[in-house]
């Protein structure tokens, strides 16, 4: 890998000097069952080109035909983003010669996109609403995968040959295109990443997208430029592509601004150029400059034909939208009561369906967030594994919950049968059947141990008859050893005062 | 006389990375030439009222069902490959734009 040798600015200091205009381009992999234009399986992760049909592969004569959950979909989004949705629409060939496209054309839309002229409200940490304006949203399909084989590094430079696999080519695709982003300061970081996720998780919602921007469903690509404070006129942009995480969207934003600040301030000016983001170094390097390459020819697509909405498709579809993430989490914050932090800890976590799922099975807000952020999230973390992916289902803790209350069991065993839920074996009720972890209140059961107590600790006894009644504690330590942690301590309090004539 | 100058063809022959040499610039500037001015009658034809079309038959929202369809198998789909490593294509490393 060439030494990285660009010279930075103090984004602070940047941000002195100059205003940071932003712009996103956002790739949506649908989850349609099938293709774009073709009835090939959309699935990730399967044996090289196994998923594909004639259309896929390109050969001759083959004709697409457009998925219309797809086309659906991208309705969905458009509306979720408040776009406007086209009345009549069309597909388009932008035509470029790569091997992960077939076909030497993306099938994509041009100059009527299907959805457009839309907003997004991001929300950021210091609580402020900023307004990101959508250009459009358009259909597209996805390239096939290629992997850069051989020379040194197993990157494209150097490499001897490639490896296509093209079980991805074809998968539907909306990418959505924000309007030029300017005013977000030194925020442009914080927005960029915000953005991103508002857009993530407004895919995740709408169930139109497995959204998992690890597996590439999610995809941006960041313009970013610079103009000095107070100028008019924008700076060259560079765009830094396939960034595919929310953390390294945050870096590249703030990576280019510091870079194209030192650029600036040497007195050069910004090469219009596509930048590669490296997660290792937390750099972008340069790609390709942006030149004959983009000259994509983009024609009709004369195998397909127009798509038209109507009113009534538009609004059959706007009625099986979810309620927009943001104001769903104000409500749930509202109706469960909890304090700013302990709500974001809980978002966090990324347990706010299990906690709402497990009140609407029966239990307080209070009691489903002390075992998802309690214990569930410390055998997780101890397992390596996923708070939800525990085994533990909402039934699991009202069950739990109710055993307590109902004086079976107390705490502590309850986290003991949590575990042994965790493990497979059973609910609650079985282990603690199964286990004889049930609480010890049977009064001649106790009765024993507390007796052997008071004779262990003559003096702890006479404390409690001298009237110091917090003194019972000491004896609580003996009986509970006795009855392996199962004795019920509201009991034990009683019987010993009963025992000694005290009124309790 | 044509729109298409030799400029254009050497410029498209770039873009899809085909090799051509002066002589096959010269008879491909002329051949395009033939099918541009031939296809230029149509805007004589048509006025400006016309909107454009891309297709024949004036048909829209021709869908398919988002129903898993009979795929190749891997053999099948490498067939025609020049040549191939596992279940996938092999072909030689292309870096972009240059």
């Amino acid at each position: 890998m060439a030494s990285y040798t660009d010279e930075l600015v103090d984004f602070d200091v940047a941000l002195e000097k100059y205003d940071p205009v932003l712009g996103f381009e956002v790739h949506v992999e649908l989850n349609t069952k099938t293709k774009m234009f073709s009835s090939a399986p959309n699935v990730f992760g399967d044996v090289p080109n196994t998923n594909v049909t004639p259309v896929c592969l390109g050969l001759p004569g083959v004709l697409p035909v457009v998925n219309k959950t797809a086309v659906e979909y991208a309705i969905m989004i458009g509306l979720a983003l408040n776009c406007k949705i086209a009345e009549r629409c069309g597909f388009a060939r932008k035509n470029y010669f790569y091997p992960d496209t077939p076909k030497n054309f993306q099938t994509s839309q041009y100059d009527d996109p299907i959805a457009y002229d839309g907003w997004l409200d991001i929300e950021l940490s210091d609580g402020e609403v900023f307004r990101v304006e959508i250009e459009r949203a358009h259909m597209e399909e996805d390239a096939g995968k290629l992997t850069h084989m051989g020379g040194a590094t197993g990157r494209i430079q150097g490499a001897d040959y490639s490896l296509v696999d093209y079980n991805r080519s074809g998968v539907p695709l909306v990418e959505i295109v924000t309007k030029t982003i300017e005013g977000a300061g030194k925020r442009a970081p914080e927005l960029a990443k915000a953005y991103v996720a508002a857009i993530r998780e407004i895919v995740k919602a709408l169930d139109v997208s497995d959204a998992k921007m690890e597996r590439g469903n999610v995809r941006c690509d960041a313009n970013v430029s610079l103009m000095l404070k107070g100028a008019e006129k924008f700076g060259t942009r560079t765009e830094t592509k396939n960034v595919n995480s929310l953390r390294a969207v945050e870096h590249a934003v703030r990576f280019e601004i510091e870079r194209h600040a030192a650029v600036l301030n040497s007195g050069a000016a910004i090469v219009q150029e596509t930048r590669h983001w490296h997660e290792d170094t937390r750099t972008t390097t340069s790609g390709r400059p942006k030149s004959d390459a983009d000259d994509y020819r983009y024609f009709p697509e004369p195998d397909l034909v127009p798509v038209v909405t109507t009113p009534e498709w538009i609004e059959e579809l706007r009625a099986r939208l979810p309620e927009p993430p943001a104001e769903r989490r104000k409500r749930l914050q509202a109706d469960w009561g909890y304090s700013d932090a302990e709500f974001r800890d809980v978002v966090n976590a990324g347990v706010t369906e299990a906690i709402e799922e497990t009140i609407a099975a029966g239990t307080t807000a209070a009691v489903a967030r002390k075992w998802w952020m309690g214990e569930i999230a410390r055998l997780a973390k101890n397992a390596d594994k996923d708070v939800t992916d525990m085994g533990v289902e909402p039934a699991t803790i009202v069950e739990l919950n109710s055993l307590i209350e109902g004086k079976k069991i107390n705490d502590k065993i309850a986290r003991q049968v949590l575990e042994f839920v965790v493990a497979g074996e059973g609910t609650p009720s079985q282990i603690v059947e199964k286990r004889s972890l049930a609480v010890v209140n049977d009064d001649s059961a106790l009765g024993a141990a507390i007796d052997a107590a008071m004779e262990a600790m003559p003096d702890v006894v006479a404390k409690v008859k001298g009237g110091k009644l917090q003194a019972i504690g000491a004896l609580m330590g003996p009986v509970m050893k006795a009855t392996r942690g199962q004795a019920d301590a509201g009991r034990v309090r009683e019987l010993v005062l009963e025992k000694l004539g005290i009124e309790g | 006389m044509s729109a298409i100058s030799r400029e254009d063809v050497a410029h498209l022959a770039q873009l899809a990375h085909i090799e051509m040499s002066d002589a096959e610039l010269d008879k491909m500037t002329g051949e395009l030439g033939v099918i541009v001015d031939s296809i230029a009658s149509v805007s004589e034809a048509a006025s400006a009222d016309i909107p454009a079309t891309t297709h024949p038959i004036a048909l829209s929202n021709v869908f398919r069902e988002d129903v898993v369809g009979t795929t190749l198998t891997a053999e099948e789909a490498l067939m025609n490959a020049p040549d191939s490593v596992d279940t996938r294509f092999k072909v030689p490393a292309i870096l972009d734009g240059e």
